[in-house]
């Protein structure tokens, strides 16, 4: 039990929400700078297309024209986004231009900007721009795009395979050829978009006398911005400046540099005025990152036991038109391979990843990276080999699962996974579905004709990663968190952190942490994040690492701060540090009240005159934190769906959903619970409704929320949330990451509730999401009768 | 030149008159004219309910209503509604059971949510979630949402 009077652990409301819940938060396009101008960008209406011409005359003399800005105007003060890996030299990144001058290889690439009076004329303005085009044919199939007659989605590139990646561990050659059963199945992932509330938001203010820049932006990381925007125009990092204020969603998907932002920031540097830039919805879908489009083939070799021998996996990642700045586009297909069957033993595996490129929006890292595809490609495989061994869903993962006596290890695919709690984690999931009881109800309402489904889906979550990727990768991203401290006079504390907060809750966690650590109450401290001028450098949030990272940071600087508190007290009232406490914002000693922060706060601040000399004033303290002793903190957990099929429709109705999760040490339950719910919905919205749709001459058909179905609160299930709590020894806060785990697990435990479903049909879905037609599509190529009660009959 | 139309209207309890363009929509005004941005605008057309606002009681969608169309009528906004204290008790539910995140979808939500717990008819957990599904959350999954909707209901209504 935890002692009532603590506040790490306790389920406490995030203060930030009062002002966000009045009205009253700042969002980047709630600012407004003097003299600011907008923009407005002509995008390319063709998937792939040379530009001819531009001619800006009749725009540039419309009302309220400010300027009118295309790739040329930009040479010279703009350099273009190249984005490889290192350590892949073999990788193929094509420059990326803030407007293209010359090509354009996706429908919504900008080419030309419009910087005037108002949003509203520089849209008017944009419809006077005549851009000549020369249409190139568009390549939009990723298999197609790999045949050697293929077109080229860039005149540039020599083919349009971006990298190709092998990984083998132990014979899987023999695996298979003594396995008791072998079993495949094939796998296609719809495109999606990461879609945060708030679209993509930017207001450059470039003074030109100073050469000083400051950027609001709604983004994830202000350092990695500063660092691309100073070398990429040419600038001083130390005079620019980018200040996130409050962001309304992010989801990785505002974690890139974007082209279209980057304009906006070379127009103000050319204007030497405020630019203000808010993508629209329409341009949102055209140009945010999209992510997942993939196919993947598995197979899977298990003995008489359902122990797993050997696994295989090919990957076909499709990125779109261009490797996304900084971190690249290959990631996705890279973690959906290392993630294939990473919860379990592993004896032999065989993986390989192809990523292509093709003329699309180009995709970068959405929640959960490619994790959602690995775990849907061994849990569907999983649950296929227990039905040819007549053996339970829940029984066949419980055989595999690492445990201790496998940990630590360098797993087969690659991953290393310091400790997890698997087994643990599916004990307390079967529990608290009553899993035997919901069988029993599935069989009784087969009986009835309905035809219901449960799936488990079991997996490990990389978070918090550490130096070990980006430094190799030669990627410009700082892996440490800091943490600033400082004591006012009043004896409140100010915390300015590296971690960022799009609503997770970070700063409160950290708040938390920070008053528990130093010795006082929780309103006593207030945290701020988000100013990449004046916080302490670092990451920002990524791969959940926030309160990972970012909290042991604030941990580590509030011992360091309690330490000079009572060291100045100890001086003040003659006692040694040793025998003295903080507790609830008071000092005591030996238990006995001594004298409250604030009077301490008041004499170091104000009489330090009344203080021996070689007393330490100076309350105010930065501290960084580096995973070192591991690459990552592997979080794990389990899913449960259950579910019903209408075989008539092909709709899917959710029943009920489960998660048991242990990120380590749970700082705020209230909070990490709506991480892990939030996080389900949005797997729940890729595995049954999202898709960015495109034809075959590579248009999007999905450019409005009325055309991507995203979950409502009608369709959504209530969720049940179970902790196993398992610190990590990484961090002496212990707490893991949670913000991956409902969005990589959901897939999975719905691939498998439907497939269980269907099996007994003879039927299995391979294609995400699973529309209506998708679910008739797979019963009639089982060949299945319509009637539900006849199917179940035998 | 632009022309502009001159309207008159009241905005949480205050009498506003402004010349504003044919074309803006509710929403923008609010935001750009008068300076309240607890509106927001997700999509500008109507799916997403970000920018919900109260015009003659009624809760409708600011980016799908003109500005001009909004001549003679009384104006409600999150920011009125959490300032006349008419939205309190939600605004302290949303908070304690952490019902936003980024709180962008949260004034929209807020609104909606109000107008349900005018109409003060009792409803259960899919009613209340059959009528949020107007309001796109991204961040929550709405199971707090519901939660907390549903809390300041049964103190309402006295029933479950
Ligand atoms: S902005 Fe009006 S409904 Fe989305
Ligand atoms: S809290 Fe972010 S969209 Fe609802």
């Amino acid at each position: 039990m935890k002692d009532s009077n603590r506040i790490i652990g306790a389920s406490l409301p995030r203060p930030d929400a009062r002002r966000l819940a009045a009205g009253r938060g700042t969002f980047t396009d709630d600012i407004i700078l003097p003299r600011m101008v907008h923009m407005a960008l002509v995008r390319s209406p063709y998937a792939h297309a040379m530009i001819k011409s531009i001619d800006t005359r009749k725009a540039t003399k419309a009302e309220g024209v400010v300027r009118v800005i295309t790739g040329e105007d930009l040479a010279d003060i703009c350099s273009p986004f190249i984005a490889g890996i290192e350590f892949l030299p073999n990788m193929i990144s094509p420059p990326q231009y803030a407007l293209a001058p010359t090509e354009a290889a996706w429908q919504g690439e900008a080419v030309c900007a419009i910087l005037a009076e108002s949003r509203a004329l520089a849209e008017d303005a944009a419809q006077l721009v005549l851009v000549e085009w020369e249409e190139l044919p568009a390549v939009v199939d990723p298999v197609a795009a790999l045949k050697p007659d293929s077109p080229l989605v860039h005149s540039g590139l020599e083919s349009n395979l971006v990298m190709t990646l092998p990984r083998a561990e132990g014979d899987t050659e023999a695996a298979f050829a003594e396995a008791a059963v072998v079993v495949e199945h094939s796998f296609e992932f719809g495109r999606q978009s990461g879609l945060a509330l708030e679209t993509r938001s930017v207001i450059a203010d470039f003074e030109p006398a100073g050469r000083r820049l400051t950027v609001y932006q709604s983004h994830q990381t202000p350092y990695q911005m500063q660092d691309v925007y100073a070398r990429h125009l040419g600038l001083d990092e130390h005079q620019v400046r980018v200040i996130v204020k409050d962001v309304g969603g992010a989801f990785g998907l505002k974690l890139h540099a974007y082209p279209d932002e980057m304009a906006a920031v070379a127009a103000s540097v050319l204007l030497g005025r405020p630019v203000k830039y808010i993508a629209d919805r329409q341009e949102s879908f055209a140009s945010d990152i999209h992510a997942r489009e993939m196919t993947a083939a598995g197979r899977l070799a298990v003995n008489g036991e359902g122990n797993i021998l050997g696994v295989e996996v090919d990957v076909l990642s499709a990125v779109g038109a261009y490797s996304v700045y900084p971190r690249t586009s290959v990631g996705e297909g890279i973690q959906a391979v290392q993630f294939t069957g990473a919860p379990y033993r592993l004896p032999a595996f065989k993986g390989r990843v192809r990523v292509v490129y093709q003329n699309k929006t180009p995709t970068g890292a959405y929640r959960a990276v490619g994790q959602p595809i690995g775990c849907v490609v061994i849990e569907q495989l999983l649950d296929l080999a227990a039905a040819e061994l007549n053996l339970d869903q829940a029984e066949i993962r419980r055989r595999n699962n690492l445990g201790p006596a496998d940990l630590p290890l360098k797993a087969a695919g690659g991953l290393e996974i310091e400790d997890v709690s698997l087994d643990a984690c599916l004990t307390a999931l079967l529990n608290k579905m009553d899993y035997e009881k919901l069988r029993r109800d599935q069989d009784e309402a087969r009986r009835q004709g309905l035809c219901r489904g449960i799936g488990l889906a079991t997996f490990v979550e990389q978070t918090a990663v550490g130096a070990g990727l980006y430094g190799p990768a030669g990627a410009r991203i700082s892996a440490q968190e800091g943490c600033s401290l400082r004591l006012e006079p009043s004896g409140l504390v100010r915390c300015a952190t590296s971690a960022t907060d799009q609503g997770q809750g970070t700063l409160t966690g950290i708040q938390q942490v920070v008053a528990e650590t130093l010795g006082v109450k929780f309103d006593a401290v207030t945290t701020e994040d988000g100013d990449g001028g004046s916080t302490p450098y670092g990451g920002g949030s990524w791969a959940s690492r926030g309160l990972s990272v970012g909290g042991e940071a604030a941990r580590l600087a509030a011992i360091d701060l309690r330490r000079k508190i009572l060291g100045a007290a100890a001086a003040i009232s003659q006692e040694t540090p040793d025998n003295l406490t903080l507790s609830g914002g008071e000092i005591f000693s030996d238990g006995k009240s001594l004298m409250a922060l604030s009077e301490l706060a008041r004499i170091v601040h104000f009489r330090q005159d009344t203080l021996p000399s070689d007393v330490d004033c100076e309350m105010n303290v930065t501290r960084h934190f580096l995973p070192r002793k591991f690459p990552y903190f592997m979080a794990n957990g389990i899913q449960a769906s259950y579910l019903e099929v209408d075989l008539g429709t092909g709709a899917i109705k959710l029943l009920d959903h489960w998660v048991v999760e242990d990120c380590g040490l749970v700082v705020n339950p209230l909070l990490v619970d709506e991480q892990l719910r939030g996080g389900i919905v949005q797997g729940l919205g890729a595995v049954l409704y999202e898709h960015c749709l495109y034809d075959s001459s590579g248009q999007i058909l999905t450019a409005s929320l009325a055309d991507y179905a995203v979950p409502l609160a009608s369709e959504m299930p209530d969720i049940h949330v179970v902790h196993v709590e398992n610190p990590t020894s990484g961090t002496g806060l212990g707490a893991k990451g949670a913000g991956e785990a409902g969005t990589l697990g959901a897939p999975a435990a719905v691939w498998c509730a439907v497939n269980d479903a269907l099996r007994p049909l003879g039927a299995q879905v391979w294609k995400q999401p699973f529309t209506a037609a998708h679910i008739i599509e797979a019963l009639r190529s089982a060949n299945c009768p319509q009637e539900a009660s006849e199917l179940f009959e035998n | 030149m632009v022309e502009t139309v001159s309207i008159r209207l009241t905005v949480n309890g205050a009498e506003v008159s402004k010349e504003v363009e044919p074309r803006q929509h509710l929403t923008d005004f609010l935001r750009n004219e008068l300076g309240l941005t607890g509106s927001h605008i997700g999509c500008e057309h109507g799916v997403c309910g970000a920018c919900s606002v109260r015009v003659d009681g009624r809760v409708v969608r600011g980016c799908l209503m003109l500005a001009t169309q909004a001549d003679g009528a009384a104006v409600e906004t999150i920011e009125g509604i959490v300032e006349s204290s008419e939205a309190a008790d939600l605004a302290e539910a949303f908070i304690g059971r952490n019902a936003l995140q980024c709180g962008f979808c949260t004034p929209g939500m807020m609104l909606t949510a109000a107008e349900l717990l005018a109409e003060g008819k009792p409803l259960d957990r899919a009613g209340i979630r059959q009528e949020l599904s107007g309001n796109i959350c991204r961040c929550t999954g709405y199971q707090a949402i519901v939660d907390a909707v549903e809390s300041v209901l049964v103190k309402k209504t006295g029933e479950v």
